[in-house]
C-alpha cells in the first residue's frame, strides 16, 4: 500500500528535472481547478493521457489509483442532477434531473481526473526524497520539507510495528466486531503506537544530535536543468497558456 | 473526508489554501529544529492510525484522530495534517494539491478548537469522569467539526451541492460517537502508560 509503484522505468518523462515537474504539475492541476469551459477540460484531459502514454505507465495501476477519486466524484454524481435549477432532462420517480446538473456533474468529473491523471504520470513517478529536495529548492519552508522527510521515513517504521501489533492481537483471538471491545482494543492499539513512538523520537533526536543536527537541509545528488528539461518546461507552459487564452477568449 | 480535485470553486480553494497557510505559519513557529524528529514521527503514527478501520455495523470506517492530534499538537496540528495529506494525495491519490489547502483546513481548525475547548481537561491532574468526558468531547467535535467544514465548503460552491452536503455531515454522525469512543479511551490508556505525552509538551511554543 505505502509502494511508489510507478517510479522510474527510464523514459523521457520520468527523466525530468524533479522541479520541472512539480511546476508544471502545479500550474496545470490550479489551471484545470478554475477552468469553466468543456472543450478546455477536455483538451486538459487528453494532455494529462497522452503524457501518461508517453510515460508508459501500467494502466492497471492508473486506473486503481484513480478509483478513490472516483469514489468522491460518484458520490456528486448521485446528487448534482437532481438538485441543480434548469431544464428538464430526464425524470426518475418524482427526481427531475436537469441540463446543468448533469454538464456540472460532467465537467467535474472530467477536471478531477484530468488533474489526477497529470498528478500520476509526473509526480508519483519521482521518488518522494526526490520531491522533498526538489520542493527545498523550489523554496518550501525549510521546516515543512523536514517534517516531510521525517514523516515519509518513520510511516514505514510504524507501519510495520503497528502490523506487528495487529498480528499479535490475532495470535491472541482478537476479533473485530462492532462492539466496545473492540473500539477500546483499537484504541489501545493507537495508544501503544503513540508511546513507542514517542520513545522512538528520542532516541532518533539524541542520536541526530550526536551527529551535528542543526536543522539544515543536505542533499548528495544536485539539481541541474538539462535542454530536455527546458524544452519541457517551455513546451508544457506553452500549452498551458494556450488553453489559458483560449478560456480567456471565449469568457469575453 | 477528503474533497477530490476539482470540485470546489475557485474561491473556495483559494479561501481555504490562505487561512490553512496562516495556520501552518503559526503552527511553525513553535517548532524548532529539535523538535522536527519528534513532530515528524507523531505525524507518522497519525497517519498509519488513519489507515485503521474499525467495523461498524456491516461496515467500517476508518479513524481520524484529529481530536487527539490537537489535543497533543495544539497549532502544531496543522503542519502535521499538512504533511499527512500530501503525502496520502502523493502515496495514494486521495485529495490533491488545488485541494490541499482546503482539506488541511477542515482537518486541522477542529483540532487547534479542541485544543482550546478541551485541553483543560485532558490533564493528568484532573479526575477521572472530567477527564474521560472531556476527552469524549475533543474527539467527536473533532469529527464533527470537521464534517461541518466539509459539508460548508461544498455548500458555498454552489447551492446545489447543499442535499450532498447534509448528507456528507449527517455520514460524519457515527463516525462521531465512534471517534469520540476511541479518544477517550486512548487518552485514558496514555494517562496510565505514559502520561508526559498528554501534558501538552509537543502543543507548547518554544
Amino acid at each position: 500500500m505505502l509502494e511508489e509503484e510507478f517510479v522510474s522505468n527510464g523514459c523521457l518523462i520520468h527523466r525530468l528535472d524533479p522541479r520541472v515537474k512539480i511546476v508544471v504539475v502545479f500550474l496545470f492541476s490550479v489551471f484545470v481547478a478554475v477552468s469553466n469551459r468543456f472543450v478546455i477540460m477536455l483538451a486538459a484531459l487528453a494532455l494529462g493521457l497522452s503524457i501518461v502514454l508517453l510515460s508508459r505507465l501500467p494502466i492497471k495501476q492508473l486506473v486503481r489509483r484513480l478509483v478513490p477519486a472516483n469514489m468522491f466524484i460518484l458520490f456528486l454524481w448521485l446528487f448534482l442532477p437532481f438538485t441543480f435549477v434548469g431544464e428538464p432532462l430526464f425524470s426518475a420517480g418524482p427526481l427531475v434531473a436537469t441540463h446543468e446538473g448533469v454538464l456540472c456533474a460532467a465537467q467535474i468529473s472530467i477536471k478531477s481526473n484530468a488533474i489526477m491523471v497529470m498528478l500520476i504520470a509526473l509526480v508519483t513517478s519521482t521518488p518522494i526524497l526526490t520531491l522533498g529536495h526538489a520542493m527545498h529548492e523550489l523554496r518550501v519552508p525549510k521546516k515543512i520539507v523536514h517534517l516531510f522527510f521525517f514523516t515519509y521515513r518513520y510511516i514505514h517504521v510504524i507501519h510495520r510495528e503497528y502490523l506487528r501489533l495487529v498480528s499479535a492481537m490475532k495470535v491472541r483471538g482478537f476479533r473485530p466486531g462492532t462492539n466496545m471491545h473492540t473500539y477500546k482494543t483499537y484504541a489501545y492499539l493507537v495508544g501503544m503506537l503513540l508511546v513507542r513512538s514517542s520513545d522512538r523520537a528520542e532516541r532518533v533526536l539524541n542520536a541526530m544530535l550526536c551527529r551535528g543536527f542543526r536543522g539544515n537541509l543536505y542533499s548528495l545528488s544536485a539539481f541541474s536543468l538539462k535542454p530536455h528539461d527546458v524544452i519541457s518546461l517551455v513546451l508544457m507552459l506553452a500549452l498551458i497558456l494556450a488553453l489559458g487564452v483560449l478560456e480567456w477568449t471565449k469568457m469575453a | 473526508m477528503h474533497i477530490s480535485e476539482g470540485v470546489l470553486s475557485p474561491s473556495v480553494l483559494i479561501a481555504g489554501a490562505a487561512f490553512a497557510a496562516a495556520g501552518v505559519a503559526i503552527g511553525l513557529k513553535g517548532i524548532d529544529h529539535k523538535e522536527i524528529p519528534s513532530m515528524g514521527i507523531l505525524s507518522a503514527t497519525f497517519f498509519v492510525g488513519s489507515l485503521v478501520h474499525v467495523p461498524i455495523g456491516p461496515s467500517s470506517v476508518h479513524l481520524i484522530l484529529n481530536g487527539l492530534l490537537g489535543l497533543m499538537l495544539g497549532w502544531k496540528a496543522f503542519p502535521a495534517i499538512l504533511v499527512g495529506l500530501a503525502l496520502q494525495a502523493l502515496l495514494f491519490q486521495f485529495g490533491g494539491i488545488t485541494s490541499l489547502g482546503v482539506n488541511t483546513l477542515n482537518m486541522a481548525l477542529p483540532a487547534v478548537i479542541c485544543y482550546y475547548l478541551f485541553g483543560w481537561g485532558v490533564r493528568v491532574g484532573t479526575s477521572q469522569l472530567v477527564f474521560t468526558l472531556t476527552a469524549f468531547a475533543c474527539g467527536s467535535c473533532a469529527v464533527l467539526l470537521s464534517g461541518v467544514m466539509v459539508g460548508f465548503s461544498l455548500y458555498l460552491t454552489g447551492e446545489a451541492f447543499l442535499p450532498a452536503a447534509k448528507l456528507v455531515v449527517a455520514a460524519h454522525f457515527p463516525v462521531m460517537l465512534i471517534e469520540g469512543v476511541l479518544t477517550a479511551a486512548c487518552a485514558l490508556f496514555l494517562r496510565r502508560v505514559k502520561p508526559e505525552l498528554l501534558e501538552g509538551r509537543y502543543a507548547q511554543y518554544g
